[in-house]
């Protein structure tokens, strides 16, 4: 009995819910993509940003008594 | 080195020609689960870039077609899982064949079937959407999910027997 409700069942749920057919995407997605790959891609630091930094930090280690003059002015 | 094995390089110019190789088949497969071309296209484009982020761990021996697949399927069952729109979605007939919904089953009993249908647990709705909408053999809908096809006989079985509860008056009386 069960059997035959699933049967009916399935057939009523063929009749309520079409299958999707000749779904053909309309556009081409690949702008939609580089997009997202430029989102996510990661932030790159120029390598005189970094020498910079590294500059910085040597004065600094090297002569500590600017770190006062430099609080001071911020 | 051929394209697949440029891609999973990390080459952008072999991704770019997969992407356009396998748009639509992704995107007709996506589509069937979650029935809403905007969403279906959005996740098309989420997949591939699961694809891109995941292409170090692809066997460029293996099926790209059937990879992607797999990776379509996840990123379709996540977007049931979230809940998005999830009855909007599943009531849209804008994908629906006119042709195929026999006149005689009333919008009302129409209505019915695709509320008990959007309130299905997405696992289950998953199969059931693709094994009983779409009839596609439970090897197809094993393969694409990555379980077994005992697994997803027994998550159709148990999507009908929900379905059953809720529709039990229509079931007796198909007229209804």
């Amino acid at each position: 009995m069960n059997g035959e409700n699933d049967e009916q069942l399935k057939q009523l749920i063929r009749q309520a819910i079409a299958p999707v057919k000749d779904a053909e995407l309309q556009r081409d997605l690949w702008p939609q993509m580089l997009k997202k790959l430029q989102q996510h891609e990661p932030v790159r630091v120029p390598w005189f940003d970094w020498v910079l930094a590294a500059v910085s930090c040597l004065i600094l280690f090297l002569f500590p008594s600017v770190i006062p003059a430099l609080l001071y002015h911020l | 080195m051929d394209l697949l094995e440029r891609f999973a390089a990390g080459d952008l110019d072999a991704f770019e020609e997969l992407f356009r190789q396998h748009q639509k088949a992704v995107y007709a497969w996506t589509v069937r689960i979650v029935r809403d071309p905007g969403i279906a296209e959005d996740l098309t484009v989420e997949t591939f870039w699961r694809i891109y982020r995941s292409r170090s761990s692809f066997r460029t021996g293996g099926n790209f077609c059937a990879w992607a697949r797999r990776i379509a399927t996840n990123a379709a069952f996540d977007h049931l899982r979230a809940g998005k729109r999830r009855i909007e979605v599943a009531l849209s007939d804008d994908l629906s064949g006119p042709a195929d919904i026999d006149p005689a089953v009333r919008k009302e009993t129409r209505d019915r079937i695709k509320k008990a249908f959007a309130e299905l647990p997405p696992k289950y709705r998953l199969v059931a959407t693709l094994a009983l909408v779409e009839e596609e053999p439970y090897e197809t809908i094993a393969e694409a999910a990555g379980i077994s096809a005992g697994l997803v006989k027994m998550r159709v079985f148990r999507a009908v027997r929900i379905l059953r509860k809720k529709l039990s008056s229509l079931v007796i009386q198909p007229g209804a």
